[in-house]
């Protein structure tokens, strides 16, 4: 019988992301409640030094594959490995991030493995024994709770929702062959352009000053970098800002953009149009700054302001600024 | 050159959803439908290719007799045949027996590239190109943003973003890409163009005939409402200077998140 609840952890550069040790925490929990191990699996070439991080957040087991093939990540060849040692060690329910990553390589596993999965979840528990997985859907405009009727039972689970929380265990390393056929492996990097900005990627990020329609144009944005740099946040935007193109696509923030979950969102200029809405109310606190008092922003804002923005975010900067000097 | 591009219908962005009842789906009633945005995307760089290298783009799509709608809007923009799947046991069916019945419609015909949105607005989850891609045995390019296929029509070379980097990958055909926002600025359906697609041929399909069997693996359980937000304040004061002093006193001792 299917047991143990296994991990699928993300590397880049031989860092292990944020996002393994949410899913390591989460997969501490589930174990718990089930009585079985945690178990994860790292792909790359030379990172068999950082698995022992990993049995910090309780993982058990680290099944290791150390290959120059996997390094930098590819579909096909990380798909091959995780799918060889997942199909050899059968585990009851499998772990991944729903990031752009954890994404391209769940549905091919998902494939390989004919198995159902939930993606993008916000909450994962227990109940009778099996996983019961809860996903925004359509953009968070309602939650469906998934039950599976097959194992591994997949789930994804969303960046930044789930804690982390540290939990030592003795941590053994298992390696593994990866058994990779080159002659499968079609799809190759040819080159990583790095954004050398040092921002926090949107969906990642802690803090997020959003501008919408109200900047006005692109000009309209410097006061919200001077915001978001003093209190070390990402700019996001409004899609009609970006369909304007005041602000680059990969800054939208909605249900055809970026869905974030941050701890603090500050809304600027925004009125909140329900696409809008969909992409951010899964944020922990939500600010608005717009001068109309009837903008739908405000139902979903924690702290509301209703004044001009231009006047309003240069003294918050300020306020903040004199806070964090503090 | 052989393109497919898979479409799927699903309410408009500004569509409020309103959960039923009984928490057995979602009400449908008064929903405008749409092509799903990312979609869109897709059929436009199937029909690019098509006017760079010749052939042919066949539409498939799966749902309801609604989405015969959404299919002909994929003719109209210029699509040349359409499958439609269409069979009610495959209602709410899970990603992977979505792409189980698209596979056994595109396995039947000749495929060099498939397009697929990167997910849909509806169900959010971004796998059935993926699985698609796993299930027919080719590759996938997942969430691009710039596709470009090499003279020879052999290989693609795509640009596509992750947290912090943008990535220029390789793939050979055939193959799977979804489509990203950015990929291009889909065209709209003319005039002349919804005329002829009244008359492109759609062939349209039950499970059965593909050979699949439906078996979903994953499945809602409950459609729930999202969970409500608190009512938040109104940051009074006097002036701007007042009011964001104020907020900014919130964010750190209240919310104590700066």
């Amino acid at each position: 019988m299917a047991k143990g609840v296994w991990i699928v952890t993300e590397q880049r550069d031989g860092v292990l992301r944020k996002i393994s040790f949410e899913l390591a925490s989460t997969a501490r929990k589930l174990a718990d409640q089930l009585g079985e191990e945690v178990c994860a699996i790292l792909l790359g070439s030379g990172i068999e030094g950082i698995a022992g991080e990993l049995s910090k957040y309780g993982v058990d087991k680290v099944y290791v594959a150390d290959n120059a093939a996997l390094e930098p990540y590819t579909t096909d060849a990380h798909a091959m490995a995780a799918a060889k040692v997942v199909k050899e060690n059968d585990p009851s329910i499998l772990l991944l991030g729903a990031s752009i990553q954890g994404k391209d390589l769940s549905g091919r596993l998902v494939g390989k493995l004919a198995t159902g999965m939930a993606a993008d979840c916000t909450d994962v528990k227990i109940a009778d024994s099996k996983l019961l997985a809860t996903r925004p859907m359509y953009a968070g405009k309602c939650y469906g709770e998934i039950v599976f009727s097959s194992t591994p039972q997949m789930a994804s689970l969303r960046p930044n929702v789930f804690p982390i929380v540290e939990n030592p265990k003795a941590g053994t390393v298992v390696k593994f062959d990866p058994a990779l056929d080159p002659s499968q492996l079609k799809t190759k990097v040819l080159e990583v352009q790095k954004d050398t900005s040092g921002k926090v990627d949107l969906t990642e990020a802690n803090f997020i000053v959003s501008g919408g329609r109200g900047m006005k144009g692109p000009e309209g944005y410097q006061i919200i970098e001077g915001l978001a740099d003093v209190i070390g946040a990402t700019v996001g935007a409004s899609r009609a800002a970006v369909d304007a193109g005041w602000r680059p696509l990969s800054d939208q923030v909605g249900q055809t953009g970026k869905v974030v979950s941050p701890n603090l969102y500050i809304a600027c200029g925004i009125s909140g149009a329900i696409q809008h809405l969909a992409g951010m109310s899964s944020s922990k606190y939500i600010v608005a700054v717009n001068k109309d008092p009837e903008a739908p922003i405000f139902a979903k804002a924690d702290y509301g302001v209703v004044d001009d923005l231009f006047k309003i975010i240069p003294e918050l900067t300020e306020a903040c600024k004199k806070l964090l000097a503090e | 050159m052989n393109i497919v591009a898979c479409v799927k219908q699903v309410p408009d962005t500004e569509a409020q959803i309103k959960v039923k009842p009984d928490g057995s789906g979602i009400d449908e009633s008064g929903i405008k439908w749409v092509m799903n945005p990312y979609d869109e995307y897709g059929v436009e760089e199937a029909l690019r290719l098509k006017e760079k290298f010749g052939g042919e783009v066949t539409v498939v799509s799966l749902g309801p007799a609604r989405v015969m709608e959404t299919t002909r809007t994929a003719l109209a923009m210029g699509s040349d045949k359409g499958i439609h799947i269409c069979d009610p046991a495959l209602d709410g069916a899970d990603a992977y027996t979505t792409a189980a019945a698209l596979a056994a419609a595109i396995a039947g015909i000749p495929h060099d590239i498939i397009f697929c949105g990167q997910r849909a607005i509806d169900d959010d989850s971004g796998q059935v190109g993926p699985i698609l891609a796993e299930l027919l045995g080719i590759p996938q390019l997942t969430v691009v943003t710039k596709a470009d296929l090499d003279v020879d029509g052999k290989t693609i070379k795509a640009i596509r973003p992750i947290e912090g980097a943008q990535l220029l990958i390789e793939g050979t055909l055939p193959c799977v890409v979804t489509a990203q926002k950015g990929l291009n600025e889909p065209r709209y359906a003319s005039l002349p163009g919804i005329m002829k697609a009244k008359k492109k041929p759609v062939d349209t399909k039950d499970a059965a005939a593909l050979g699949v069997t439906v078996a979903v693996k994953a499945k809602v359980a409950r459609f729930i409402p999202p969970p409500a937000r608190a009512a938040g304040k109104i940051v009074g004061g006097d002036d701007p200077a007042t009011k964001a002093a104020e907020l900014a006193r919130l964010l750190r001792e209240e919310a104590k998140v700066i």
